[in-house]
């Protein structure tokens, strides 16, 4: 398991209680799970997602990702229907442990509401919470 | 060590069936055809599956080789917690096999099946004195069935009278059948956390009790080995709210001759036949997993019941608020035939004292390694003790490792990472079947690797080495699950 | 005791360790209101030669061959299960070893495990099949619960003719969920009227099994086509999977998932249990699966091995989530089954099917020639309906004074068809004994 210090967290997305980050992506946000996250769970084998289309509201269950002894769910950080999924974590769910921020990306989410995207974690305020745990 | 149990020694490699043998070799003797050939609409017919053709020596080697791959009771000391694995009595598979048992069809006019009806019978008789309770029915097939049985009994019992409840009330120390088994009912599981002492306390209980929850499940001793002393209070402050109390009864080699269930204030239990009442575990099953009732639920257990009648023996439907049938026959009637053979075997005396000697062995490994391994709960036990990896945490060795290196000693690993509360945890359970001798050397090997986990981690890590195969790659199987050739 | 290896040294000398008195102080935690068993009223200890004596006794007052002449299937068969295959089942290593947790030193298990997964997949048509369930009632019930939770629908159709218990079975497990079950009637040839599939909605599932409780061989494909075009899961079943080596696999007829008894692959009838829950579906649903899955890997040296694997579907993971709460399974039923086929291979399995819808063929049409008429006139496999003219119970209960048990009597499970029984002949009838039933039957 990673220190707190080892910890890959970027400058450019905002984050949830939950360990997912949030990032605007061309219209969209994009979603994903963190590298604490992916640390904690180790080798990820599969992650299961939504279709494009359903649509959830905040704090709602939209998946789950599982390692060999363990599930965790996916929560939505904010609110809104599913425009895109990673279609690439079918084959390859290593890209998660791999790559979260970019190539494990989750979900593509038009939201309902842009507040809420606004009311996530930074980086300093996650990175808080995090030493508190 | 010079003389350890575990040693290397030549076993063979075995292809798999289908990469043996040849067409057209036979290992069957086919009856003598004295009928004629009938034909089929050929619409109907196909070609037959796609299995290899193998002689008879082809089959026998095949078999016994890879038997030779596996570890079981008959080999060595066994100690997974919660499983009891104790030694499996051979006269019971002399009683099964006898053809009045084995060849007995499950449809015969009970006239013609007395003896059959008359073993179950007498088993539920037996179990229900074992346990305390008033009522026992054999047919769940395994303890999640008994637990599903159970299930369905309380919400058979709320709805007579009426009302429907929604919840359930769950510790966190429950094996993960019971929330499942619960689920399957349409409860939602409420958990509640054991107290400092491992155990729970009544006002965890009272805090979340109320008369929108059906019940609670708690198994007892728990998971952790220790007897939850509260349980009288927390069965009062149930039933006082209208609920009823299932116990898991998988730990009941603790108590036989030693606690009534029903005093306690148990609604329904369920038994595990391949635990508690040395019938063999397969290498996964069959078990059985009977539930033993208060008199409160038995109009609701399952049917056909065994029943007497006079001298006679019949089965009967009788019973209009019966939850129904659970399985196509009876349950396993071959397992309750070994456990029934194993109650005769013991006597009263005989399994009051294994429940003794169980828990006395499980108390003197405990007290033998407490000093090298973290013992979360230095308390006594019943017939398992929880440890957990703590104290070699900073060697960079988990319970994992240590597990794996235990093999090479030439034991089988305890229970893993079991209960959940334990981070890291290592639940043995030796049973009563265990000489000391034996055990003895068990806390040896374990001292040993304690000793290895500071001196030489990575053997450790490594381990096991002396196993037909090392560390296999799990994540690889679950990512792309190859599950036939 | 022989199982209680302590002498009263070794006992004493723990208890000096473990620092109690006596193995009753052992138990002071628990309050005294808790312990309160004194006597156990149960018969004393026999020895091992007494407990032989009692078990002979009890076992002789059951009606088996060659006593009695037992003509009865409805879900348990009689077969004959060779002495090599009876040999090394009884392989303690095999006999005493839990679940492979610790793969390394379960590979016998393992192996053995993937080979009968591989080999049930092979009978039932399927990509994948689990590990075992307890049996084909059980299988049936989860087959359904599955197919609820793949297509979020939760209306099932079963046919009337899938076999009467295992239809209560899936209504005990449906009961607290309500789900929904219809009954699809059967027709007039015996085999399942599948017209009122039109006009249902939402429907998750349509069960039907072939060879039917009432032995006709149901028109699988036809049953897939009707449940595909309500886009529900056709679940096919079975309880006698020998009929797989004479005909089509119910895969290759458009089942989803497959399901059923295999207690004739090896099994003893054994009162009815254990028996052996087979289960198979298309790979696309695996993950919805519920029950053990074993797979292929290799270890760290490179060799090829096997494990329990997707144990998040689990209850042991997934818990209240699980796709099942199934945890023992009937693992050594599925090694025996596993034992069974490989005896037997391709060209066995054929050959001993034919063998068995001949005997029952014959015993059939003998019946016809002597005047006793089969309601059904659907092509059957190992076991028909035949009605039995005049006063039954007076018929039957005669047979049964001259020993032989003439079917399963069916008025308990289908009024309308009172005056009928099921009978079934396997390769263990010799046509003697089936010329005697009719000369019986007749007289």
């Amino acid at each position: 398991m990673k220190e707190i210090s080892q910890l890959n967290l970027p400058q450019n997305v905002r984050f949830t209680e939950d360990h997912e980050w949030a990032r605007k992506e061309d219209g969209a946000i994009r979603v994903g799970i963190d590298d604490y996250a992916q640390d904690q769970l180790g080798d990820v084998v599969f992650v299961e997602l939504p279709q494009v289309g359903d649509t959830f509201a905040k704090g709602d269950a939209f998946g789950s990702v599982e390692s060999v002894k363990a599930v965790s769910e996916l929560f939505m950080p904010l609110g809104g229907e599913i425009s895109a999924i990673n279609k690439n974590l079918e084959e390859s769910p290593e890209l998660v442990n791999t790559n979260p921020y970019e190539g494990g990306w989750m979900i593509d989410v038009k939201p309902d509401d842009p507040g809420e995207f606004d009311a996530l974690m930074t980086n300093d305020a996650y990175l808080e919470m995090l030493k508190g745990l | 060590m010079t003389d350890t149990l575990g040693t290397t020694g030549l076993i063979l490699n075995e292809p798999l069936l289908w990469e043996k043998g040849c067409k057209g070799r036979r290992g069957y003797s086919l009856p003598r055809r004295d009928v004629p050939v009938s034909s089929l609409d050929p619409d109907l017919t196909g070609s037959g599956p796609d299995f290899p053709d193998l002689s008879e020596m082809d089959l026998v080697r095949h078999y016994t080789r890879l038997s030779t791959w596996n570890f079981g009771v008959d080999t060595g000391t066994y100690p997974l917690g919660s499983c009891t694995m104790k030694y499996n009595p051979k006269t019971n598979e002399r009683q099964a096999g006898l053809p009045g048992f084995a060849a007995a069809h499950p449809l015969l006019p009970p006239t013609l099946a007395q003896g059959a009806l008359a073993l179950m019978h007498d088993l539920q008789r037996y179990l229900a004195e074992i346990t305390g309770m008033d009522a026992v029915s054999l047919q769940p097939a395994a303890g999640a069935h008994g637990e599903l049985a159970g299930m369905l009994l309380i919400y058979a019992y709320h709805r007579s009278k009426g009302t429907q409840r929604s919840k359930i009330i769950i510790p966190d120390t429950a094996h993960g059948t019971n929330p499942a088994s619960a689920a399957l009912c349409g409860y939602h599981p409420v958990p509640i956390q054991s107290g400092a002492q491992g155990i729970l306390t009544a006002e965890a209980v009272a805090a979340v009790m109320d008369e929108e929850t059906a019940g609670i499940m708690v198994t007892n001793p728990n998971t952790l080995g220790l007897f939850e002393q509260n349980i009288r209070q927390i069965t009062d402050i149930v039933h006082a709210k209208g609920g009823l109390v299932y116990c898991d009864g998988a730990n009941m080699n603790a108590v036989m001759g030693i606690v009534d269930l029903k005093a306690i204030g148990v609604d329904v239990l369920h038994l595990n036949l391949h635990k508690t009442f040395s019938t063999p575990h397969g290498g996964g099953g069959p078990g059985s997993g009977p539930v033993c009732v208060h008199n409160r639920l038995e109009p609701f257990l399952p049917v056909p019941r065994v029943i007497k009648e006079g001298d006679t023996y019949t089965l009967s439907e009788e019973f209009p608020q019966s939850i129904g049938k659970l399985d196509a026959f009876h349950g396993h009637f071959g397992v309750m035939v070994r456990a029934y053979s194993y109650i005769l075997s013991l006597g009263p005396d005989g399994l009051k004292r294994a429940s003794q000697l169980a828990v006395l062995n499980a108390n003197y490994i405990k007290e033998k390694l407490k000093g090298t391994f973290h013992l979360p709960h230095d308390r006594p036990c019943m017939h398992e003790c929880v440890f957990s990896d703590k104290n070699q945490g900073s060697y960079g060795v988990t319970t994992l490792d240590m597990a794996k290196r235990l093999m090479d000693y030439g034991f089988h690993p305890p229970t893993i990472y079991f209960p959940l509360v334990v981070p890291g945890a290592i639940m043995i359970e030796p049973t009563e079947t265990e000489c000391k001798e034996d055990i003895d050397r068990f806390i040896d090997a374990m001292q040993e690797i304690a000793r290895e986990a500071a001196e030489n981690p990575q053997l450790l890590h490594d381990a096991p080495h002396n196993s037909k195969v090392r560390r296999l790659d799990e994540v690889a199987a679950a990512r792309k699950p190859c599950l036939k050739g | 005791m022989r199982y209680l290896p302590h002498t009263p040294e070794d006992v004493a000398d723990m208890l000096a360790q473990v620092g109690v008195e006596s193995l009753d102080a052992l138990f002071a935690t628990i309050p005294k209101d808790c312990c309160c068993r004194l006597d156990m009223k149960l018969p004393r200890a026999l020895t091992e030669w007494e407990l032989d004596d009692h078990m002979d006794a009890l076992a002789s007052r059951t009606a088996v061959s060659p006593d009695f002449k037992v003509y009865m299937g409805a879900g348990s068969y009689d077969h004959y299960v060779p002495a090599a295959a009876r040999h090394v089942l009884a392989r303690s290593e095999f006999v005493t070893s839990y679940t492979p947790y610790q793969p390394e030193i379960s590979q016998g298990t393992l192996q053995a495990i993937y080979e009968y997964q591989t080999l049930a997949s092979r009978l039932m048509g399927t990509e994948v099949a689990t590990a075992s369930h307890y049996d084909g009632s059980t299988a049936l019930a989860e087959a359904l619960l599955m197919a609820i939770r793949v297509t979020r629908k939760k209306r099932v159709a079963v046919s009337a003719a899938v076999h009467p218990h295992h239809r209560r079975v899936v209504e005990t497990y449906f009961d607290p969920t309500g789900y929904e079950i219809v009954e699809l009637p059967y027709l007039t040839d015996g085999r399942t009227d599948l017209a009122p599939l039109d006009s249902l909605e939402d429907l998750a599932a349509v069960a039907v099994q072939s060879p039917n409780f009432f032995g006709c061989i149901e028109d699988l494909q036809a049953a897939a086509d009707a449940t595909h075009a309500e886009e529900a899961v056709f679940v096919a079943s079975f309880t006698e999977p020998l009929a797989f080596g004479l005909l089509k696999n119910p895969g290759s007829l458009g089942a989803d998932i497959v399901c059923g008894e295999g207690q004739s692959l090896g099994l003893p009838r054994s009162f009815g249990g254990p028996g052996l829950g087979m289960l198979g579906s298309r790979m696309k649903f695996v993950r919805s699966l519920p029950g053990r899955l074993v797979g292929r890997t290799q270890d760290t040296d490179g060799r090829d091995g096997f494990v329990l694997t997707l144990a998040t579907r689990e209850q042991h993971i997934r818990r209240e989530k699980a796709t099942s709460n199934i945890c023992t399974n009937n693992s050594l039923c599925a090694l025996t089954a596993a034992v069974y086929m490989a005896a037997l291979g391709a060209t066995g399995f054929r050959e001993l099917a034919g063998l068995n819808h001949d005997k029952a063929e014959y015993l059939k049409n003998s019946l016809a020639q002597a005047g006793f008429d089969a309601p059904f006139s659907s092509p059957t496999f190992n076991e028909f309906v035949i009605r039995f003219p005049g006063d039954f119970d007076t018929l039957y209960g005669r047979l049964l004074e001259n020993r032989i048990v003439a079917g399963l009597p069916l008025a308990k499970y289908y009024p309308e068809l009172s005056d009928c029984t099921l009978l079934c002949a396997t390769e263990t009838a010799g046509k003697s004994d089936l010329d005697n039933l009719v000369k019986e039957v007749r007289s």
